[in-house]
């Protein structure tokens, strides 16, 4: 035996290893999904079935079209993108102003700034919820859209400030300022020039901002009371406490609430992957 | 860093003409700019700070509409409440426990993906699949568990068929397995970003390094240990403060999952502070309690920002 059949037959082996250390991490990390994914497509009946099924006889989409013929249940899909998109068109329109700031300007306690946004990321939302309450109450938004696209700004926007001005500092300084030689000023050198090249960042901390607010729990349970102004993870909630466990209904609305995520991850996931990353660990 | 700003000295030349014109003006231009965001900060942040400090003070707060200064009643009644004692406990194991985890699978799975013996195919296939965690709200994925973990469930199924169990076991309705329970889906919810980030951090490691260590004559062991953590340090302390904070944090796991039971036995902090403020309505005693949560993840964040600072 040569040394280099001896060298391949090692090779192979550590292939062989490491082929069955990712299929055993992706069966831990797909088989709960996969299992969602099935249970969606039983009559309820089937659920717990013994021995269970991936894949049951009685195939349907029966859970699928109870949850989408349900007015109540699209209500909280209803709620949730209007939540979720007013919470991203203004995060980004907020963070581009402050990023701008933060990479073309020096300004006295522009560190301190920075670092109160950057420490509001640790602030507990199990804190701030009390206050909210009473803030909100007073101000008349308790049980309001407003109210629960302002508080959700809370954790959207540092992260957003954050990873918009990494964007922006990798851009040259000449771009914008070569505006200015012209005679324009410093706004519309970030609307005509920052804004349209920055289109990939702004897309990638949307991306995250409406995840962020699409998944957001503690404020929507806390800040709303009828089940009219609930968002999809309060309804899927709401779908575990009535009438005897429709598990098959609840597997079938919580895909159809992942949809959106999956959906802007799957088209995004480069990017978006590439941007979260660098923002966290070198925020 | 003071070397770099030597070579390169700052662009003052196309300043110098318009500084003398309407300096004031101009410096409260990059204000403007901030207003909103300062003015958001101070409304959702500070002032809030603000007000569950004084509730945390006071008695017969938000119910009722005369509240009176209580001093630090609530803050003893909290620290010598049983169960807040127990919330607390259950949330250093729940970090503790969900933290390495999560750093050795996410480690793992970021070392498998980046394996240079693989097709790119493979390795997107993959990195999908193990992000899939991740991408569901955590409402989903306690719904998923629920599902997973009823009595009559398939992970009863599988683990008697495997004979590993006898009879099948109320996982979530144990209070000697709960807390373990809830902790196991928070691994299985929170890997992902570890493994996003060290993935990251992997592929940013110089080749010439592990060349250098081979012409040394190091083992792939040595490699890894002296060459792949000590690169991977700054990325892995990031992430474990991230994830100390997140972690604590976590509420809606446990509420829809156990709702703090059995018995208290997967009560957070979190949910000791929802319950006394939305469900007994005590917001003063919730307000102490959450202070101290804030104090806590204070401590945190403060060698977190330190530890970012540094580098």
């Amino acid at each position: 035996m040569t040394a280099t059949t001896l060298k391949g037959g090692r090779r192979t082996l550590a292939k062989a290893g490491l082929i069955a250390g990712l299929t055993l991490g992706g069966l831990f990390a797909g088989l709960p999904v996969l299992w969602m994914l099935s249970t969606s497509f039983k009559p309820n009946g089937e659920v717990f079935a013994n021995p269970p099924k991936l894949i049951s006889e009685n195939f349907s989409f029966d859970a699928y079209t109870a949850i989408l013929g349900n007015g109540a249940q699209l209500r909280f899909f209803l709620n949730s993108y209007i939540v979720a998109i007013a919470v991203t068109i203004l995060t980004l329109l907020v963070a581009v102003l402050a990023s701008y700031a933060f990479s073309r300007f020096t300004f006295p306690f522009s560190k301190t700034i920075n670092a109160v946004i950057v420490s509001v990321q640790a602030v507990p939302p199990i804190t701030l919820v009390i206050p909210y309450f009473g803030l909100v109450v007073a101000l008349g938004l308790y049980n309001t859209y407003p109210g629960l696209i302002l508080t959700h700004m809370v954790f959207t926007l540092p992260y957003a400030i954050i990873m918009m001005t990494a964007y922006f500092n990798t851009l040259p300084k000449e771009l914008d300022e070569s505006v200015k030689v012209d005679g324009g000023n410093s706004w519309t050198a970030l609307w005509r020039i920052l804004v349209p090249i920055s289109v990939p960042g702004l897309i990638a901390v949307g991306v995250y901002t409406f995840m962020i607010s699409w998944n957001e729990y503690l404020f929507a349970l806390a800040l709303t009371r009828t089940d009219d102004m609930r968002t999809v993870p309060i309804g899927i909630q709401l779908l575990m406490g009535q009438h005897s466990y429709e598990w098959n209904q609840m597997m079938a609305m919580s895909i159809l609430g992942s949809v959106p995520v999956l959906v802007l991850f799957l088209i995004f996931q480069r990017r978006f992957i590439g941007g979260l990353t660098s923002g966290a660990v070198k925020a | 860093m003071t070397s770099l700003t030597v070579e390169k000295p700052p662009p003052a030349e196309p300043e110098a003409p318009t500084r003398t014109k309407n300096t004031l003006a101009k410096r409260l231009v990059p204000w403007g700019y901030l207003s909103p965001t300062v003015v958001l900060i101070v409304l959702l942040m500070v002032v809030p700070i603000v007000m569950v400090i004084s509730y945390s003070f006071r008695d017969n707060v938000i119910v009722q509409e005369n509240s009176v200064f209580a001093g630090f009643a609530n803050y003893t009644e909290v620290l010598t409440d049983p169960d807040f004692l127990a919330a607390l406990k259950n949330t250093f194991i729940f970090i503790t426990v969900s933290m390495v985890a999560h750093l050795l699978l996410g480690l793992g799975f970021a070392m498998m993906l980046n394996s240079g013996m693989l097709g790119g195919v493979t390795k997107a296939i993959f990195r999908v699949v193990y992000v899939l965690p991740w991408l569901f709200t955590i409402a989903v994925i306690a719904v998923i568990w629920r599902l997973l973990l009823d009595p009559s469930g398939v992970v009863n199924y599988v683990l008697q068929t495997l004979g590993v169990i006898s009879d099948g076991v109320n996982w979530l309705g144990d209070p000697g397995s709960a807390l373990w329970v809830v902790t196991f889906v928070n691994i299985w919810s929170g890997y992902p970003f570890f493994m996003i980030s060290l993935l990251a951090g992997l592929q940013g490691i110089p080749g010439e390094l592990y060349e250098a260590a081979s012409v040394d004559g190091a083992n792939p062991w040595q490699k890894f240990w002296n060459v792949t953590i000590p690169q991977l340090r700054p990325v892995i302390i990031s992430m474990a403060v991230l994830d100390l904070i997140w972690t604590s944090q976590q509420f809606a796991l446990i509420w829809m999952m156990t709702g703090g039971g059995p018995l208290n036995s997967t009560e957070m902090l979190s949910t000791f502070t929802y319950k006394l403020a939305f469900s007994e309505y005590e917001f003063a005693t919730a307000s102490a309690s959450a202070v101290i949560v804030l104090l806590l993840t204070m401590i945190l964040a403060f060698f977190y920002v330190r530890q970012q600072r540094e580098r």
